[in-house]
């Protein structure tokens, strides 16, 4: 239990200044940046001048960094208030709420099929010797790393594919490189050859020696898969129209919602770091078992 | 070398000069419109025909490409020197300096890598001129992009900073500036070169991505990821649509068949 304390309180205090410091330099970056100052409502006939001068204050109290940062904290930790999206003009937890599922299913088509697909490439690799499947393979696996997600994902939608699917593809070769190195590695131990060697069934080889070697490496692996994932499915969503936090994040980008983008930033820390934690908790534990 | 390597730098070295020079040899600029031949297919003289505007597809493709193959590597040489600066001193001197280098790499690696690429490029503006834009495109690729080679410099320079020669070095009285100039830096020059060479396929991806979702170079400035972009109306996908993103696949694919060694980056 100790040990599980020792592995967790230093993620959780990193997760902790990860998040404090991303969205200060997001809301640091944001003040910064180009046309922060100016506001389009203003250019609006229709309003008073009353209007407009709401508008200027509104905009003048968020010119201190530090008050924007401390405001916009406190509403989204003590109230679970994350404001209101200029651009969609809606409320961006409701945002979050309709877009989350769809992001989800993506992402968890995206990391199980990338991870079957790569076992599925890399165990024949390994145990068939086979030069041309090994050729098969290692082809596949440079085609897919040398193309663009985003033209992959217009590839696929074009030719009417399963474009839900489409994070697999992403996800696959680079598991795939790692997962080969990994079982060649375990393959080439001695106790595995002697096991080989004595006629012991591959299924039992694999259950009871390679498995339990290569688990916390490729449990540590599936942590940093779910973040790939969730860069894949920006231009998977944005590019085939599925209305998830990817296609959001697009859309927050290209129109400048600013307070669209520190939210989202603020969201796709804790997944990544949660994720990153997660996976080194069972590694930890798969290494003590 | 390998055959393959070879043959990799020989195609490389072939599209870096016909991309560089094509303005020279290559009559029609990036730019000009040919109205009256709108969407036309492949011909003698426009090899790969033309886009919904007019443009030949074969002299934006050409000037794409040069624009790529020369921003892609300043991009990275400008990373990877960055990252050789946070790394090598955060890993030789340590301390606090050492400890928020790696709160920093720490967070920007907690960011998916396009996410981050996306929202640092809206917070820049999206209207700017043709060639701002480009700059601007590679500017942030060149200052988003250390933290991952920045980790690896760092273990790298941990590591010889412990070795027994610079031990010797200090046990002489070398200062620590010389030790780190006449030990250190030398013997880091394979560990950047590998980065240098593994960013730019990166690099060159993402402007890719970039560039399909609008966020790269302006028109009419033709890069990659803009030409990319034609793929994204089913009706006018064609077979000569795709000549950028082979062209993409086979400098990507050449890039990573002549990278150094993984144990050198490693």
């Amino acid at each position: 239990m100790r040990n599980i304390v020792k592995l967790l309180a230093p993620r959780l205090g990193g997760l902790a200044v990860t998040l404090l410091a991303g969205s200060l330099l997001t809301a640091v970056l944001v003040r910064v940046s180009p046309g922060f100052d100016v506001d389009e409502r203003e250019l609006d006939p229709r309003l008073s001048e009353t209007s407009r001068m709401a508008i200027r204050q509104e905009r003048a109290a968020n010119g201190n960094i530090l008050a924007l940062f401390g405001n916009r904290l406190s509403r989204t930790v003590l109230h679970g208030d994350l404001g209101n999206s200029p651009s969609l003009n809606r409320p961006i937890s409701q945002l979050f709420r309709e877009r989350l599922p769809v992001t989800a299913q993506i992402m968890a088509i995206g990391v199980a099929g990338g991870w079957a697909l790569a076992f599925a490439l890399a165990l024949p690799t390994v145990l068939c010797r086979s030069r041309v499947f090994r050729g098969f393979a290692g082809t596949l696996q440079q085609v897919l790393m040398c193309l663009p997600a985003a033209a992959l994902a217009l590839v696929v939608f074009d030719f009417g594919g399963p474009v839900r699917a489409l994070v697999a593809l992403v996800i696959c070769p680079r598991v795939f490189e790692y997962l080969r190195n990994l079982l060649v590695e375990a393959y080439a131990q001695p106790h595995i050859l002697t096991a080989r060697a004595k006629g012991l069934g591959g299924l039992q080889i694999w259950a009871r020696h390679v498995l339990p070697s290569v688990a916390p490496q490729l449990l540590a692996l599936a942590g940093v898969s779910v973040s790939i994932a969730f860069g894949a499915a920006i231009p998977v969503e944005a590019l085939c129209d599925l209305p998830g936090i990817g296609q959001l994040a697009w859309k927050a980008a290209t129109a400048r919602d600013l307070p669209l983008l520190v939210a989202i930033t603020f969201l796709v820390i804790i997944m990544t770091q949660v994720c990153n934690a997660a996976s080194d908790w069972a590694s930890f534990r798969e290494k003590q078992a | 070398m390998k055959r393959s390597q070879l043959l990799a730098i020989l195609v490389l070295v072939l599209l870096f000069v016909t991309g560089v020079t094509s303005g020279f040899w290559h009559a029609d600029s990036h730019s000009r419109q040919f109205r009256e031949l709108p969407g036309a297919g492949p011909s003698a003289a426009f090899p790969l025909g033309t886009d919904e505007l007019g443009r030949d597809r074969m002299a934006r493709l050409l000037f794409a490409t040069g624009i790529s193959l020369v921003l892609a590597p300043a991009a990275a040489l400008a990373s990877t020197l960055l990252a050789a600066f946070a790394g090598g001193t955060a890993g030789y001197f340590g301390g606090w300096w050492d400890r928020c280098t790696v709160r920093i790499i720490d967070l920007m690696l907690s960011l998916p890598w396009l996410f981050l690429l996306l929202a640092a490029r809206s917070l820049l503006p999206l209207n700017a001129p043709p060639a701002a834009s480009l700059v601007m495109t590679y500017g942030l690729l060149a200052a988003l992009g250390w933290a991952g080679p920045a980790r690896i410099m760092r273990a790298g320079t941990l590591r010889l900073r412990r070795s027994d020669f610079a031990l010797q070095a200090s046990a002489q009285g070398c200062g620590e500036f010389r030790i780190l100039w006449r030990q250190v830096i030398p013997n880091l020059k394979p560990v950047l070169l590998a980065q240098l060479w593994t960013t730019i396929p990166v690099f060159i991806l993402a402007e890719a991505n970039l560039g399909l979702l609008g966020l790269s170079a302006s028109e009419p400035f033709p890069t990659w990821g803009n030409l990319l972009r034609e793929l994204q109306n089913p009706f006018a996908v064609r077979p000569e649509t795709f000549a950028p993103l082979a062209v993409v696949m086979i400098c990507v694919a050449c890039f990573k068949l002549t990278a150094p060694p993984q144990e050198l980056s490693s």
